[in-house]
């Protein structure tokens, strides 16, 4: 669906080892301040290329759906599709172990400094530039849906309803996923069975 | 605060995150309502700060937000006794609440991918899309209207926008635009 079928796939980048997907997703987590997303869009999709859009897409949709963090699911995904469960257990212990250390040590200095008006201010400061973070991974992955089997109208409609119901209306994650979302699976499902005809 | 648990009270703590974490679709924070109820209002284990503390340190960390549920574990082995409980009541809370998920997760997306031509995963992956696309967008806004961005704060709002600009149009590393954001805040411009 996603590449032409005529064309040889090309030599894609990959994750060589285990320890290769440990510390990528250690670098990740590092850097990923309220919210690994952004930067794990930023590093797999447009520097290392391990997925493209359209995969990272599809995969996030997954992650994001099943239960438990989303980040530490799609981490699992990735590391288990190269390595088995081997590479799960790296990408996810890679992901959780020194941003473990960090927290804790955080935890140890907070009660001094929670009260510092320029810490909190600098706090402040970040969840600010990290809602912009998140805001512009959703903005470039939206090319994705022009390539959509539903057509641009229609998935940009959907999107429309899911941002009104999540943003404005804040209804509760879980309507919004299996309602819209199981809508826009079910009108997928009958589009592709008619292009398969 | 100090409290005593026994093997009994740390098996339930254990039980619970495993329960609880079949139930955190959207991500781990949306747990959080019952862990409260649990762990603050039901057992006495923690107090109020020490559960809002939680949260916070960790949203403010680099890495995944779930590392909240390590840092409740972590309070209630402190108030039960040190550092020894401490690190029991991290490894249970963040083992509980990672077991049940991750192991669904593996072993769902290994049969996806095997099954990845059939009709229903691509309908499914592809079906999402639009969805998921759309919830990024609105977590952003969410996070913007939850950190203080009241509409006369125009500020927050410059800054929140101007970093969603440069993120999406341009290559510059996202450590630079949150080192920015925090020196703003640090010298009170926002």
């Amino acid at each position: 669906m996603i590449s032409p079928p005529d064309a040889p796939p090309p030599p894609r980048p990959q994750p060589q080892s285990l320890a290769d997907l440990f510390l990528s997703f250690t670098f990740l987590a590092l850097q990923g301040f309220g919210g690994v997303l952004a930067v794990v869009q930023r590093e797999l999709v447009e520097k290392k290329r391990w997925l493209t859009r359209e995969e990272f897409v599809e995969d996030w949709a997954v992650a994001q759906t099943l239960p438990g963090p989303n980040v530490v699911n799609l981490s699992l995904m990735i590391g288990s599709r190269y390595f088995g469960w081997r590479g799960a257990l790296a990408s996810v212990a890679g992901m959780l172990t020194f941003p473990l250390v960090i927290v804790l040590c955080l935890a140890l200095v907070y009660t001094r400094y929670a009260n510092d008006p320029q810490v909190a201010g600098a706090l402040r400061g970040m969840g600010a530039v990290a809602a912009g973070l998140i805001t512009a991974t959703g903005l470039k992955l939206a090319p994705a849906l022009r390539r959509h089997p539903l057509g641009l109208p229609l998935s940009i409609g959907l999107a429309l309803a899911c941002f009104a119901g999540i943003a404005l209306l804040r209804l509760p994650l879980a309507y919004v996923l299996f309602g819209i979302g199981g809508l826009a699976c079910v009108l997928t499902y009958r589009k592709l069975d008619a292009a398969a005809t | 605060m100090s409290i005593s648990l026994d093997l009994v009270d740390w098996l339930s703590l254990f039980a619970h995150y495993l329960v609880l974490s079949l139930l955190t679709v959207g991500g781990a924070i949306s747990a959080a309502p019952d862990m409260h109820r649990f762990l603050v209002d039901e057992r006495g284990w923690l107090t109020d700060p020490q559960f809002s503390s939680s949260i916070a340190i960790a949203q403010s960390a680099p890495g995944p937000n779930v590392l909240f549920v390590a840092l409740m574990g972590w309070n209630v082995g402190l108030n039960a006794g040190g550092i020894g409980p401490a690190f029991l009541g991290m490894a249970l809370c963040l083992g509980g609440i990672m077991l049940p998920s991750t192991a669904l997760t593996y072993f769902a997306t290994r049969w996806g991918h095997e099954n990845r031509n059939r009709r229903g995963v691509r309908a499914f992956k592809q079906g999402m899309t639009p969805i998921v696309i759309a919830l990024l967008v609105a977590t952003g806004w969410i996070l913007a209207i939850g950190s203080g961005h009241e509409p006369g704060n125009w500020r927050m709002w410059l800054v929140t926008l101007a970093a969603t600009v440069i993120v999406w149009r341009t290559k510059v590393h996202l450590l630079w635009l949150l080192g920015a954001g925090a020196l703003l805040g640090w010298f009170g411009l926002i």
